[in-house]
Protein backbone atom coordinates (compact mmCIF):
# COMPACT_ATOMS: atom_id res chain seq x y z
CA UNK A 1 0.00 0.00 0.00
CA UNK A 2 1.35 3.37 -0.91
CA UNK A 3 1.05 6.17 1.52
CA UNK A 4 0.98 8.70 -1.50
CA UNK A 5 -1.69 10.81 -1.35
CA UNK A 6 -4.15 11.94 -4.74
CA UNK A 7 -2.42 15.45 -4.22
CA UNK A 8 0.90 14.41 -3.39
CA UNK A 9 1.14 13.02 -6.73
CA UNK A 10 -0.72 15.97 -8.26
CA UNK A 11 1.71 18.83 -6.70
CA UNK A 12 4.08 19.92 -8.96
CA UNK A 13 3.09 18.33 -12.27
CA UNK A 14 1.10 20.97 -14.06
CA UNK A 15 2.39 23.29 -16.68
CA UNK A 16 4.05 25.22 -14.91
CA UNK A 17 5.11 23.12 -11.61
CA UNK A 18 4.56 25.37 -9.02
CA UNK A 19 0.63 25.44 -9.24
CA UNK A 20 -0.94 28.79 -9.48
CA UNK A 21 0.85 30.90 -6.70
CA UNK A 22 2.18 33.07 -9.70
CA UNK A 23 -0.78 33.01 -11.58
CA UNK A 24 -2.80 34.22 -8.24
CA UNK A 25 -0.37 36.85 -7.44
CA UNK A 26 -0.87 38.91 -11.02
CA UNK A 27 -4.45 38.47 -10.66
CA UNK A 28 -4.39 40.30 -6.93
CA UNK A 29 -1.57 42.92 -8.28
CA UNK A 30 -3.77 43.35 -11.91
CA UNK A 31 -6.87 44.15 -9.32
CA UNK A 32 -4.84 46.80 -7.07
CA UNK A 33 -2.90 48.40 -10.08
CA UNK A 34 -6.56 48.57 -11.82
CA UNK A 35 -7.59 51.06 -9.05
CA UNK A 36 -4.51 52.65 -8.81
CA UNK A 37 -3.21 53.40 -12.27
CA UNK A 38 -5.99 55.67 -13.64
CA UNK A 39 -5.82 57.80 -10.83
CA UNK A 40 -2.19 58.11 -10.94
CA UNK A 41 -2.15 59.11 -14.73
CA UNK A 42 -4.27 62.16 -13.89
CA UNK A 43 -1.71 62.88 -11.27
CA UNK A 44 1.11 62.50 -13.37
CA UNK A 45 0.07 63.65 -16.72
CA UNK A 46 -1.44 67.05 -14.88
CA UNK A 47 1.68 67.28 -13.24
CA UNK A 48 4.02 66.67 -16.19
CA UNK A 49 5.23 69.48 -17.89
CA UNK A 50 4.79 72.30 -14.74
CA UNK A 51 7.50 73.75 -13.14
CA UNK A 52 9.90 72.32 -10.53
CA UNK A 53 8.68 73.86 -7.99
CA UNK A 54 4.89 72.73 -9.03
CA UNK A 55 6.15 69.48 -9.54
CA UNK A 56 7.58 69.23 -6.02
CA UNK A 57 4.64 70.56 -4.50
CA UNK A 58 2.70 68.26 -6.29
CA UNK A 59 4.84 64.81 -4.82
CA UNK A 60 5.24 66.35 -1.20
CA UNK A 61 1.32 66.08 -0.37
CA UNK A 62 0.35 62.95 0.81
CA UNK A 63 -1.90 61.55 -1.80
CA UNK A 64 -0.07 61.48 -4.46
CA UNK A 65 3.56 60.29 -2.75
CA UNK A 66 1.43 57.46 -1.52
CA UNK A 67 -0.44 56.84 -5.04
CA UNK A 68 3.00 56.91 -6.91
CA UNK A 69 4.68 54.30 -4.29
CA UNK A 70 2.16 52.09 -4.66
CA UNK A 71 1.87 52.25 -8.33
CA UNK A 72 5.94 52.32 -8.57
CA UNK A 73 5.91 48.94 -5.88
CA UNK A 74 2.95 46.89 -7.18
CA UNK A 75 3.58 47.89 -10.41
CA UNK A 76 7.18 46.83 -10.63
CA UNK A 77 6.03 43.42 -8.86
CA UNK A 78 3.51 43.06 -11.40
CA UNK A 79 6.18 43.66 -14.63
CA UNK A 80 8.75 41.55 -12.98
CA UNK A 81 6.57 38.56 -12.55
CA UNK A 82 4.77 39.19 -15.98
CA UNK A 83 8.59 39.59 -17.69
CA UNK A 84 9.48 36.41 -16.09
CA UNK A 85 6.62 34.86 -17.82
CA UNK A 86 7.59 36.03 -21.22
CA UNK A 87 11.06 35.29 -21.09
CA UNK A 88 9.92 31.41 -19.59
CA UNK A 89 7.99 31.30 -22.97
CA UNK A 90 10.71 32.47 -25.21
CA UNK A 91 14.20 31.66 -23.89
CA UNK A 92 15.71 28.54 -22.15
CA UNK A 93 18.67 27.35 -20.90
CA UNK A 94 21.43 30.23 -19.20
CA UNK A 95 20.00 32.89 -21.60
CA UNK A 96 16.87 32.59 -19.42
CA UNK A 97 18.16 32.68 -16.36
CA UNK A 98 20.17 35.66 -17.49
CA UNK A 99 17.02 37.54 -18.73
CA UNK A 100 15.13 37.09 -15.19
CA UNK A 101 17.52 37.87 -13.09
CA UNK A 102 18.03 40.87 -15.28
CA UNK A 103 14.60 42.18 -15.05
CA UNK A 104 14.09 41.38 -11.52
CA UNK A 105 17.33 43.19 -10.67
CA UNK A 106 15.97 46.33 -13.19
CA UNK A 107 12.77 46.22 -11.47
CA UNK A 108 14.03 46.70 -8.07
CA UNK A 109 16.18 49.31 -8.86
CA UNK A 110 13.10 51.09 -10.48
CA UNK A 111 11.33 50.32 -7.05
CA UNK A 112 14.25 51.74 -4.70
CA UNK A 113 14.80 54.51 -6.88
CA UNK A 114 11.47 56.15 -7.19
CA UNK A 115 10.85 55.41 -3.35
CA UNK A 116 14.18 57.26 -3.02
CA UNK A 117 12.98 60.07 -4.90
CA UNK A 118 9.38 60.58 -3.51
CA UNK A 119 10.88 60.51 0.33
CA UNK A 120 13.46 62.65 -0.83
CA UNK A 121 10.85 65.08 -2.19
CA UNK A 122 8.59 64.60 1.20
CA UNK A 123 11.21 65.40 3.38
CA UNK B 1 6.05 -4.47 -43.92
CA UNK B 2 3.72 -3.24 -41.86
CA UNK B 3 3.47 0.55 -41.89
CA UNK B 4 4.05 2.35 -38.88
CA UNK B 5 0.33 3.83 -38.05
CA UNK B 6 0.80 7.58 -37.15
CA UNK B 7 -1.28 9.32 -35.01
CA UNK B 8 -2.97 12.09 -36.34
CA UNK B 9 -2.22 14.62 -33.19
CA UNK B 10 -3.11 18.61 -34.09
CA UNK B 11 -0.33 20.56 -33.84
CA UNK B 12 0.71 23.44 -31.89
CA UNK B 13 0.05 27.51 -33.72
CA UNK B 14 3.80 27.34 -35.96
CA UNK B 15 4.25 31.12 -36.24
CA UNK B 16 5.09 31.06 -40.01
CA UNK B 17 2.20 29.57 -41.07
CA UNK B 18 -0.25 30.66 -38.17
CA UNK B 19 -2.97 33.31 -39.55
CA UNK B 20 -3.22 35.93 -37.34
CA UNK B 21 -6.90 36.01 -35.79
CA UNK B 22 -8.37 39.23 -33.76
CA UNK B 23 -7.97 36.92 -30.29
CA UNK B 24 -4.23 35.98 -31.16
CA UNK B 25 -3.05 39.45 -31.68
CA UNK B 26 -5.00 41.07 -29.28
CA UNK B 27 -3.63 38.49 -27.00
CA UNK B 28 -0.23 39.16 -28.09
CA UNK B 29 -0.49 42.87 -27.67
CA UNK B 30 -1.00 42.74 -24.15
CA UNK B 31 2.40 41.14 -23.55
CA UNK B 32 3.58 43.59 -25.90
CA UNK B 33 1.69 46.62 -24.23
CA UNK B 34 2.92 45.44 -20.55
CA UNK B 35 6.63 44.54 -21.46
CA UNK B 36 6.85 47.71 -23.29
CA UNK B 37 5.49 50.47 -20.52
CA UNK B 38 8.75 49.53 -19.08
CA UNK B 39 10.36 52.27 -21.26
CA UNK B 40 7.33 54.79 -20.09
CA UNK B 41 8.40 53.93 -16.48
CA UNK B 42 12.21 54.31 -16.50
CA UNK B 43 11.51 57.98 -18.22
CA UNK B 44 8.94 58.60 -15.36
CA UNK B 45 11.15 57.63 -12.37
CA UNK B 46 14.34 59.40 -14.34
CA UNK B 47 12.16 62.27 -13.99
CA UNK B 48 11.32 61.69 -10.85
CA UNK B 49 14.59 61.23 -10.00
CA UNK B 50 15.75 64.14 -11.40
CA UNK B 51 13.09 66.45 -9.53
CA UNK B 52 14.34 65.25 -6.39
CA UNK B 53 18.10 65.51 -6.67
CA UNK B 54 18.10 69.31 -7.90
CA UNK B 55 16.92 72.34 -10.04
CA UNK B 56 19.70 71.79 -12.96
CA UNK B 57 18.95 67.87 -12.92
CA UNK B 58 15.59 68.41 -13.47
CA UNK B 59 16.02 70.93 -16.22
CA UNK B 60 17.44 68.25 -18.22
CA UNK B 61 15.11 65.46 -17.75
CA UNK B 62 12.45 67.83 -17.70
CA UNK B 63 13.63 68.63 -21.16
CA UNK B 64 13.89 65.22 -22.15
CA UNK B 65 10.32 64.23 -20.72
CA UNK B 66 8.54 67.27 -22.17
CA UNK B 67 10.45 66.86 -25.86
CA UNK B 68 9.13 65.11 -28.71
CA UNK B 69 10.53 61.80 -27.72
CA UNK B 70 9.09 62.29 -24.50
CA UNK B 71 5.67 63.19 -25.84
CA UNK B 72 6.44 60.04 -28.11
CA UNK B 73 7.20 57.66 -25.35
CA UNK B 74 4.20 58.99 -22.55
CA UNK B 75 1.82 58.96 -25.26
CA UNK B 76 2.59 55.73 -26.39
CA UNK B 77 2.75 54.43 -22.63
CA UNK B 78 -0.61 56.05 -22.33
CA UNK B 79 -2.38 53.94 -25.05
CA UNK B 80 -0.04 50.65 -23.44
CA UNK B 81 -1.51 51.70 -20.16
CA UNK B 82 -5.05 51.70 -21.59
CA UNK B 83 -4.51 48.51 -23.99
CA UNK B 84 -3.40 46.65 -21.19
CA UNK B 85 -5.49 47.54 -18.94
CA UNK B 86 -8.86 46.76 -21.02
CA UNK B 87 -6.98 43.37 -21.69
CA UNK B 88 -6.45 42.56 -17.95
CA UNK B 89 -9.69 42.99 -17.14
CA UNK B 90 -10.69 40.58 -19.90
CA UNK B 91 -8.08 38.72 -18.88
CA UNK B 92 -9.60 38.22 -15.39
CA UNK B 93 -13.50 37.66 -17.02
CA UNK B 94 -11.66 34.97 -18.92
CA UNK B 95 -9.89 33.35 -15.86
CA UNK B 96 -13.45 33.28 -13.94
CA UNK B 97 -14.32 31.17 -17.34
CA UNK B 98 -16.75 33.62 -18.83
CA UNK B 99 -16.73 35.12 -22.66
CA UNK B 100 -14.64 32.20 -23.92
CA UNK B 101 -17.00 31.71 -26.61
CA UNK B 102 -15.72 33.36 -30.87
CA UNK B 103 -17.93 35.66 -30.89
CA UNK B 104 -17.87 37.35 -27.52
CA UNK B 105 -14.27 37.12 -27.33
CA UNK B 106 -13.98 38.50 -30.92
CA UNK B 107 -16.25 41.06 -29.51
CA UNK B 108 -13.71 41.59 -26.13
CA UNK B 109 -11.20 42.29 -28.37
CA UNK B 110 -12.45 45.08 -30.41
CA UNK B 111 -13.58 46.73 -27.38
CA UNK B 112 -9.98 46.22 -26.48
CA UNK B 113 -8.32 48.10 -29.35
CA UNK B 114 -11.43 50.27 -29.79
CA UNK B 115 -11.58 51.33 -25.96
CA UNK B 116 -7.89 51.59 -25.15
CA UNK B 117 -8.05 54.47 -28.45
CA UNK B 118 -11.03 56.00 -26.85
CA UNK B 119 -9.48 56.26 -23.42
CA UNK B 120 -6.30 57.75 -24.88
CA UNK B 121 -7.86 60.93 -26.62
CA UNK B 122 -10.23 60.88 -23.68
CA UNK B 123 -7.11 61.00 -21.27
CA UNK B 124 -5.11 63.38 -23.23
CA UNK B 125 -8.48 66.10 -23.80
CA UNK B 126 -8.59 65.78 -20.24
CA UNK B 127 -5.05 66.41 -18.50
Amino acid sequence: MRYLTDRKRAVGKGASHTGTAHHWSMQVSSVGLAFLVPIWVYVFGSTLGQSHDAVLAVFAQPFPAILTALVIFVGMRHFAKGASMMIEDYAKGTARKMLIIFVVSLSYVITATGLFALVKIAI
Amino acid sequence: MAEIKRVERPLSPHLQVYRPQLTSVTSILTRITGNGLIVGVILAVWWLLAAATSPAYFAVANGVATSWFGDLVFTASLWAIWYHYLAGLRHLYFDAGKGLDIPTAEKLGWGCIIGSVLLTVLTILIV
